[in-house]
């Protein structure tokens, strides 16, 4: 004899309430009589028992809710009086509908285990050009990862968005302090010497002016544009001919395709392996360095050579240059409504962004101002040959490069916008050229896409001023005693006190607000 | 061996003919296929030459002489079964669904089905929203059946014999526009090849799979393209179901760019199943997005111009081609 | 005929008992109360006929001599079951045994009986497609279809309505504006006549009757068991579709006891007759779920198989 357990009334059921018992402890019981009544998801059932017997002890009362398979009661054998709690040994007389069958549930047979699905593939070297998706191109474009220098995990090595995201990770910057948008060029060639090897992390010091999208991303085009978009074959045959697919611009479709490709590996890439072989070694330094020069290598205590070279030349800055700040606000409507209609006629691949705007103003400003465009050196104010504006660029593991744009007065916008994607592009490439990392006259950093509304930055030494550019903010703005809400820009300056005063600044920034308003001819 | 105009009509009356005489089993029962001679005169004059047990005209009961066909096959015979067009078939669709397609599954690979369906299918014909589905995506969707789109006068004729020989259900799919279509064709037209699919042109530039009803108009727009220097290959799909996307996928791995033509409506389309399978297989080979060129989603108008809008045609064909090799389009 | 039904009749209930332990799964409808039909009807079929079922089809597969432990097994979900563990309680087939299956969509199988039938006439055999349907099936198109068909050409068809009153849980006359079915048949010209379908000799007489019809190739003919399920429809339901009094009503009549008391009239020696009969089929059901349960599980490697026939079969 055995228990009476909840029974399974349909396919969808694992548990029941048993909600009466229609037979008493102690009253027989034959199989197939109805003993209880049971009730389902659906709606209340009578159940029967399957064997004959004596309702024994019912361990379930009304109302409870068990699991199929649970003990309801004991039916015990026919003779048997009720409280009895022992089943008796002896076999009742065979019920016709008694089979020997296991009152409770055996166990099922158990499917065979299903193979464990193969680990990825252990990650191989990483291909020439990588395997990833379009999804992944772009989140490592938007994390400013380097994917020829990602270990792909996935299959066949190709780089999965986890692998993007722990590049990321692993490459976690600590901001670097405000204003930091070169180096002391002595320390220009240690300092590629220890960034060899780590890509470029988001440009924190690309000059941009967010608000409008316009931060550069390690891809050189303006994040909210469109990334230039290259077909998964065009980027496998890129891989197989050697072309830098950043060199290439989008095709009739708007995308980068084989056509570009093959066009692109015809064309003599001379110019890119020289500057990619071209060491960039450092200048000789115009002012005799204080201490012992940072080793090339990580120190004993793990120290970052180029931080530590950063630390150096940021505490002599404070320590030994006397700064004076400025600060005004430009309204931008004008130039950004001139922008737009600019972009409305360029392929995507040329579209500009504010930074660029703003590069062109500070350029003209400082050539109409020389007096802070140039280096303070033995105790002296030695002017710039032409106006070499540095261009912050951080890279990963802490640390900036200021590459110059050469001449960026003569340069008009979209010139400048080209010259400042090509820069960003060969700065993640390690390509930059000596004299473009040696000669700023004058440097801009840009925190705005950081989300900061003003930078008041750190003069690198042994230049005399540094422009610093906020975010594009949405300001209430009077014009003409009426108030409109416009797009407005904090542009600062920070200027070395030993080589000019606060009146040649203010005529600085007054001349970068006029030139932002003195729109070229398209 | 001698060639002869032929039409479609002809190739598959002719295959009829062939396979009644070849195998006494097989037999030919729908809704007027015997004195009435085929709502589209297919089997115009076999009553004749064949008598009206194995030329059978049934009732208008889609789901009793299809089922019908289901059980005689299952007793020896081998029935070819007419629906007569794709929008009735749907009446018996229970059957195919439920009993064609499942016997043999679910009687562990006892019970199989060697039935041939055969349905006229699509649009194109001003004959309005209820005479004009292309549902071959419907039965394509199936396991258990093959599903076949014969699209040219050889495969007219030479399908229906190896269909006959597959021990399993097969559905061919008859456009309706194709039946007056005539042109050469041997007198003992080869049997077919039924697993695969057939490129019909060759190119290097693109490659554009269709079938059925619309492989002519791949065609003309391959045509037109080769004017513009653009060299086109079409594939005709012709298999829907096993799909044969090996020859498709190899196609793609030499042009890299692919456009998918399909009479269906483009949502859950059959055209969604080739361009999932390109995506999936050959990803890395692909120098431009997958086109689709389907029906807009509305039922099909009766106006002409409506209609016309409604369909693929040659120069939306040529158009998609244009835009996945970057031509503008 | 009286071991028949109750060796139907202790299956079932023992496929209850498994079900409430959870070792049968799926949907599962008894047809206890109904074995009359299935050992009356397939007592008087040949080898030769085809059978074409419904998924109240345990009674039917047993009483055509499909193995217990294969069908037990299929229970299951085993591949020695008698569709490899494709099928369940719903789909048993038996080629070697023309028992082309159960069918689950209600009036399914009528279309695919006429087909068989169709291929007998045409191969100038004379065995009789046999087909097993509810009365629920009366109010689908498939089965005016069919039957239309089938007189139409006179085909070899028996068809066999199980009328147990209920369409799951929908009694006839909700069901049918119309309720006598035999009248549905005569409007498709066939000889169609009600039997007591809880009387196995009524039923075994009856049929006999229809497929001699049939045979002479005359036309389909059409039998109206009148029968009862004395359980729910599938496993369990609440059964409030019919009061208490109904079914205790219709277990009066139930088919074994009015059987057995007939023999007992006769002066047969029922009662030892049956004590041997239930153990030799207890015996028998033992020996079916232990072969079940020690039955191999299909390799999952093996899931797509028999959706195209496999080389062999071509």
């Amino acid at each position: 004899m055995g228990d009476f357990v909840m029974p399974s009334l349909g396919a969808d059921m694992d548990e029941g309430t048993l909600l009466e018992w229609l037979v008493r402890p102690g009253e027989p019981v034959s199989a197939g009589q109805v003993v209880a009544v049971v009730d389902t998801a659906k709606s209340a059932v009578e159940v029967e028992a399957f064997e004959s017997g004596v309702m024994g002890e019912q361990v379930v009362g009304p109302g409870t809710k068990v699991p199929v398979g649970a003990p309801l009661a004991r039916i015990l054998p026919a003779g048997a009086g009720a409280g009895v709690g022992a089943a008796a040994p002896e076999p009742a007389a065979p019920a016709p509908a008694a089979q020997p069958m296991a009152p409770v549930l055996a166990p099922r047979a158990e499917q065979p285990p299903r193979p464990a699905a193969a680990a990825s593939a252990a990650p191989g070297p990483p291909a020439a050009a990588p395997l990833a998706t379009p999804l992944v191109r772009h989140l490592a474009g938007e994390l400013g990862v380097d994917l020829t220098a990602v270990r792909g995990t996935g299959p066949r090595g190709r780089i999965l968005r986890e692998d993007v995201e722990r590049e990321a990770l692993a490459a976690h910057e600590v901001a670097a302090p405000a204003g930091l948008g070169g180096e002391l060029p002595a320390a220009a060639g240690r300092a590629r010497a220890a960034a060899t090897g780590i890509p470029v992390a988001v440009p924190a010091g690309v000059p941009a002016v967010t608000g409008i999208p316009a931060a550069v991303t390690a891809t050189g085009t303006a994040v909210g544009e469109r990334r230039a978009r290259v077909s998964p074959y065009a980027r496998r045959l890129a891989a197989e001919l050697g072309v830098a697919l950043g060199d290439l611009l989008p095709g009739p479709s708007g995308a980068v395709t084989a056509a570009e490709v093959r066009a692109g590996a015809q064309a003599p890439r001379a110019a890119a392996m020289t500057a990619a072989a071209a060491e960039v070694a450092p200048p000789a330094a115009p002012a005799a360095e204080e201490g012992p020069a940072p080793s090339a290598t990580p120190g004993a205590d793990g120290a970052d050579p180029m931080r530590q070279a950063i630390a150096r030349l940021m505490a002599r800055s404070n320590r030994e240059v006397p700064h004076y700040y400025l600060e005004t606000t430009i309204e931008l409507s004008e130039p950004l409504a001139w922008m737009h209609a600019r972009n409305r006629e360029l392929d995507v691949a040329r579209r500009i962004v504010p930074a660029a705007l703003v590069l062109r103003a500070v350029a003209q400003a400082a050539a109409k101002h020389p007096e802070l465009n140039g280096f303070w050196v033995e105790d002296a104010f030695r002017p710039g040959e032409g106006v070499h504006l540095g261009v912050a660029i951080s890279l990963r593991g802490g640390g900036i490069v200021a590459p110059a744009i050469h001449h960026a007065d003569r340069l008009s916008t979209v010139e400048l916008m080209g010259r400042l994607r090509d820069l960003v592009e060969r700065a993640r490439a390690r390509r930059l050229r000596r004299t473009e990392l040696a000669d700023p006259t004058i440097t801009v950093t840009n925190l705005g896409e950081q989300g900061v509304d003003l930078v008041h930055g750190v003069i690198h030494p042994p230049q005399v001023a540094l422009v610093g550019v906020g975010r594009v903010l949405e300001r209430p703005w009077a014009v003409d005693g009426m108030l409109g809400v416009r797009p407005v820009v904090r542009v600062t300056l920070a200027a070395d006190h030993r080589a000019t005063d606060g009146f040649v600044g203010s005529r600085f920034l007054t001349e970068v607000d006029r030139q932002l308003h003195t729109l070229e001819e398209p | 061996m001698t060639v002869v105009e032929t039409t479609y009509r002809e190739a598959m009356r002719a295959a009829l003919r062939d396979a009644m005489t070849r195998d006494e089993r097989v037999f030919l029962m729908g809704e007027d296929v015997g004195r009435y001679g085929g709502c589209f005169a297919v089997s115009m004059g076999l009553l004749e030459e064949f008598g009206p047990e194995r030329i059978r005209d049934t009732p208008l009961s889609e789901s009793a002489f299809v089922g019908a066909g289901i059980g005689a096959a299952i007793g020896g015979m081998r029935p070819v079964v007419e629906v007569m067009t794709v929008n009735f078939s749907l009446l018996a669709l229970d059957q195919i669904l439920n009993n064609a397609a499942t016997l043999l599954h679910m009687s562990g690979g006892q019970v199989a089905v060697p039935l041939v369906i055969r349905m006229t299918t699509g649009a194109g014909r001003q004959l309005a929203a209820q005479h004009s589905h292309s549902l071959e995506a419907f039965y394509a969707h199936i396991p258990g059946l093959r599903v076949l789109a014969p699209a040219t006068l050889e495969d007219a004729r030479g399908m229906l014999w190896p269909a006959l020989l597959d021990p399993d259900p097969v559905i061919l799919f008859e456009h309706g526009s194709l039946y007056a279509v005539s042109g050469p064709l041997e007198d003992a037209a080869p049997e077919v090849d039924i697993t695969s699919a057939a490129i019909r042109r060759a190119g290097v530039d693109v490659t554009v799979v269709a079938w059925g009803g619309c492989l002519g108009k791949a065609l003309a727009a391959a045509e037109t393209l080769a004017a513009e220097g653009i060299s086109a290959e079409v594939v005709d799909l012709r298999v829907l179901r096993p799909l044969d996307s090996a020859t498709v996928l190899a196609s793609v791995r030499r042009t890299h760019r692919a456009v998918v033509v399909d009479e269906g409506w483009r949502s859950g389309s059959l055209s969604a199943e080739v361009a999932a399978r390109i995506a999936e297989e050959v990803f890395y080979d692909l120098d431009a997005p997958v086109e689709r060129v389907c029906s807009a989603e509305v039922p099909v108008p009766y106006a002409k111009h409506l209609e016309d809008a409604a369909l693929p045609q040659a120069e939306t064909v040529a158009a998609a081609c244009r835009r996945a090799v970057g031509a503008g389009g | 005929m009286l071991a028949q039904m109750v060796r139907i009749r202790r299956f079932e209930e023992a496929c209850v008992q498994l079900y409430s332990q959870t070792r049968i799964r799926g949907f599962m409808h008894l047809c206890i109360g109904e074995e009359a039909v299935a050992a009356g009807v397939m007592g008087a079929l040949a080898e030769r006929d085809a059978v074409v079922s419904t998924y109240r089809e345990h009674g039917h597969a047993l009483a055509r001599g499909l193995p217990m432990p294969e069908v037990m097994a299929e229970m299951f979900g085993r591949a020695s079951g008698s569709s490899r563990g494709r099928g369940g309680s719903m789909h048993l087939f038996d080629t070697t045994r023309r028992f082309y299956g159960g069918n689950a969509i209600v009036a399914g199988g009528l279309p695919l009986a006429v087909g068989l039938g169709l291929a007998e006439r045409m191969q100038h055999r004379d065995g009789v497609a046999v087909c097993f349907f509810g009365d629920g099936a009366a109010a689908e198109g498939e089965f005016h279809e069919s039957l239309n068909l089938a007189a139409l050409w006179r085909l070899p068809v028996l068809f066999v309505c199980e009328n147990n009153l209920y369409a799951m849980g929908t009694s006839i006359e909700r069901e049918l504006a119309v309720p006598d079915l035999a009248l549905h048949a005569a409007a498709y010209g066939m000889p169609a006549w009600p039997v007591d379908g809880m009387d196995v000799e009524a039923v075994d007489q009856a049929t006999r009757r229809a497929l001699d019809d049939v045979r002479s190739g005359e036309a389909p003919v059409f039998l109206e068991m009148r029968t009862y399920r004395f359980r729910a429809h599938s496993m369990y339901d609440p059964e409030l579709y019919r009061d208490k009094a109904e079914v205790a009503h219709w277990r009066e009549r139930d088919p074994v006891e009015v059987f057995a008391a007939r023999l007992r009239g006769e002066g047969v020696a029922v009662d030892e007759e049956l004590t041997l009969v239930e153990s030799a089929v207890a015996a028998e059901i033992a020996e079916a779920v232990s072969f079940a349960e020690a039955a191999p599980l299909e390799p999952v490697e093996d899931l797509t198989r028999f959706v195209h026939s496999e080389e062999g079969q071509r």
